[in-house]
């Protein structure tokens, strides 16, 4: 019932199109390179050289090494030193800091005391993450310092090296640095996909009825599976060129590693392309316009990809309910694999669940796209 | 023409959408060789007609048997046995000509052995040789019909169906068009077209005319110039032609009168009476004509005394049926249309 020579044709024709009309190429290509930027630098859950502003009230030896620790450390960025409250208070409000610290008077003072001294940190909330980071961070700084004084008091009162009970010595693997770029970058090549893919076939069928060329096209003996075939296959070639686009970007520009095989990859790509380009087709099919299709692809595709794939809030981090529903989200499947093969090099083994999620719902789309055209004008 | 099987056979067509009655119980038979043209004011429901046996739209009830195949049951098998030409230009203004047409021949599966004989049968067709680069959306609306109807027939279909194929396209355009309908007709194949320039219709063998999904008469235009209307024709040139047609309107003997061009045209019972009592009709109030005569009735006349136009114009005096208005909505146009062709 397949005839070849019409999918051929069908396919030859989408392609020309394609190639001949700037709007599609400009999605083709551009679209995937701006995306990998925008996500790629824009979204960093990274929180560093957060700006300090300094009020130190004692400006002795003591204090002074005190400020240069914040200074030392690559999680903070001491702007500059003020002189008074409101002008601390006026540098918060602003947003020129998140952070200031008043060092007292009698900073050095209690120090050689003996006496516990206590330093104000005034924290902007208004983005508690980084706040709270901003505040973990400060207490580490400041237990680093203690740490150092009382090495120092030990040692000057003829006491040899101190011991430290307990220390972890962490590792981190698959991300060193705990760079959350490296984590994030697979997550927005899954991102792009799932958005350019769709977006593009929503514009394949709606297109035609616009146009006017549908009724021709359907006056013809081509079969409504041949059509969607012959629609999709050019955008399965152009997917998969995008998709490692990406991949590469991320690899030789992000600098993230892959250390996972590229059949995996192209594999679990090929497999999200089916799920994302029937998609487009269906609603490009539905709508019956080229703008109506496009703006509900985009919606149904970025706000679930983005909120509920694990590429924003961890899966295992989200209410029940909301974990439920991320199981009917494609892109949830294919970001694990992105993830997981380019940091871990994992196998198609180890990943059998999310490689059965994503064929489940490539196996439904697909199916649906092939039942949902009908050749018939009304 | 006699005696072979018929080609398209229709029966007790139907075809509704809601309410609305677009096709209302048409039945006819077409054979090959003949050039079938459907005739009727806009929204008659020549498209939706076209379109069923096309396989493009589901017929509410009856039975369409297109080369012997239902429409409902197998469209498929009928689309390889069809060419279909849509109102609107719905070739791909993105692709060069070329390109539209090795499309199409791959849509029509025609054979590899084929396909270069014809392709540049239907370019010579078209007359694009020399064209076959550029992109369809930069020709001329001639050259795009006759590409569209290249690709329609590269599958040398027995049968065509063209739904107002030289609308919006120059005279001369029109000419070399129907002349490639001709040619297709006298190579056997079944040509339906639709169209309201009264010059076209001259050129088909049979005529249906179609007014609110009904087919109102048929036959050849001769048969239907000479037998469609009841009575005579009397053309009237006077002055005052809006008032005198008021008035002729209720005028004894006169069963119908319109307006054509700056004439009345008159339906009477018998010319040779009308003539004089018309005269004097007119005269009695106050209207002078200056030329009386009897003539032969053209496509247009029987067109206006047969559809809805004609029943309008005379606030519906005869109150024929009581269907509902909707479908009269174009009908204005197809009046000025008509005008307008005379004119030229």
């Amino acid at each position: 019932m397949m005839n070849w020579n019409r999918l051929c044709a069908m396919a030859r024709k989408e392609m020309i199109q394609i190639r001949r009309d700037a709007r599609s190429i400009g999605i083709v290509i551009a679209m995937p390179i701006v995306m990998m930027f925008a996500f790629g630098y824009g979204v960093s859950f990274d929180t560093k050289h957060i700006p300090v502003y300094v009020y130190d009230q004692e400006k002795s030896q003591q204090s002074q090494d005190f400020v240069k620790r914040f200074q030392a450390s690559v999680y903070f960025n001491v702007v500059r030193t003020v002189t008074s409250y409101p002008e601390l208070v006026r540098a918060i409000d602003k947003g020129d800091c998140q952070i200031g610290l008043v060092v007292p008077p009698d900073f050095s003072k209690k120090l050689r005391s003996g006496q516990k001294v206590s330093v104000q940190a005034i924290f902007d909330g208004t983005d508690s993450n980084s706040a709270s980071l901003g505040m973990s961070y400060t207490e580490a700084v400041a237990q680093a310092h203690s740490q150092q004084l009382q090495l120092e008091w030990l040692q000057g009162r003829g006491q040899g090296q101190p011991r430290l009970p307990l220390s972890v010595d962490a590792r981190t693997w698959f991300n060193e640095n705990l760079e959350s770029m490296v984590t994030i970058v697979p997550g927005v090549v899954a991102m792009v996909m799932a958005v350019v893919g769709t977006f593009l076939t929503s514009l394949t069928v709606a297109r035609e009825w616009e146009r006017g060329t549908m009724e021709q096209l359907i006056s013809t003996p081509v079969t409504p599976l041949e059509i969607m075939l012959g629609k999709l296959a050019p955008y399965v070639m152009i997917g998969l060129a995008d998709t490692s686009l990406c991949a590469v970007m991320g690899v030789w520009w992000f600098g993230v590693p892959f250390r996972g095989h590229i059949w995996v990859f192209l594999l679990s790509t090929l497999l999200f392309l089916v799920v994302v380009l029937s998609l487009g087709y269906f609603f490009s099919v539905v709508a019956k316009t080229q703008l109506a299709a496009s703006q509900i692809s985009l919606i149904a595709t970025f706000l679930p990809a983005f909120l509920l794939s694990g590429f924003v809030y961890p899966i295992d981090q989200m209410p029940t309910v909301v974990r439920g529903i991320t199981h009917v989200v494609p892109a949830r499947y294919y970001m694990a694999i992105l993830r997981n093969v380019f940091l871990k090099g994992s196998s198609v083994v180890t990943m059998w669940q999310d490689f059965v999620g994503l064929a489940i719902f490539a196996a439904l789309l697909g199916l649906a796209a092939t039942r949902v055209f009908r050749k018939k004008l009304a | 023409m006699n005696g072979v099987a018929p080609t398209v056979v229709v029966r007790d067509l139907v075809k509704r959408f809601g309410d609305f009655v677009a096709v209302d119980n048409i039945s006819l038979e077409a054979s090959p060789g003949e050039i079938f043209g459907f005739l009727g004011p806009n929204g008659a429901g020549k498209s939706t007609t076209i379109r069923m046996l096309c396989g493009l739209l589901r017929p509410t009830s009856g039975e369409a048997l297109v080369a012997g195949l239902d429409v409902a049951r197998e469209p498929e098998r009928v689309r390889q046995n069809i060419g279909y030409m849509s109102q609107k230009f719905s070739l791909y203004n993105d692709l060069k000509v070329i390109e539209n047409l090795r499309f199409f021949a791959g849509m029509y599966s025609v054979p590899a052995a084929d396909l270069k004989e014809r392709i540049d049968w239907a370019i010579d067709m078209a007359g694009l040789s020399g064209r076959e680069q550029l992109l369809t959306g930069t020709l001329a609306a001639g050259w795009k019909q006759r590409l569209a109807l290249g690709c329609a027939v590269l599958h040398r279909p027995p049968i065509v169906f063209l739904d107002e194929p030289t609308s919006g396209v120059d005279p001369i355009s029109r000419r070399l068009f129907w002349e490639l309908i001709h040619r297709m007709a006298d190579d056997g194949v079944t040509v339906f077209v639709t169209t309201h320039y009264m010059d076209e219709a001259e050129y088909c063998n049979r005529l249906v005319l179609i007014d609110r999904g009904r087919i109102v008469a048929s036959g050849s235009p001769l048969e239907l110039k000479e037998k469609s209307m009841a009575g005579d024709l009397l053309l009237v040139e006077c002055d005052q032609v809006g008032k005198a047609l008021e008035e002729l309107q209720g005028a004894p003997g006169v069963t119908d009168a319109a307006i054509f061009g700056n004439a009345l045209h008159l339906v009477v019972d018998s010319a040779e009476r009308a003539i004089t009592e018309v005269k004097e009709f007119l005269t009695a109030r106050g209207i002078e004509a200056s030329r009386i005569e009897r003539i032969r009735p053209s496509l247009e006349d029987v067109f206006v005394s047969l559809t809805s136009l004609n029943r309008d114009n005379r606030d519906n005096r005869d109150n024929r049926d009581n269907r509902d208005n909707r479908d009269n909505r174009d009908t204005p146009e197809a009046i000025g249309k008509g005008d307008k062709e005379k004119g030229q």
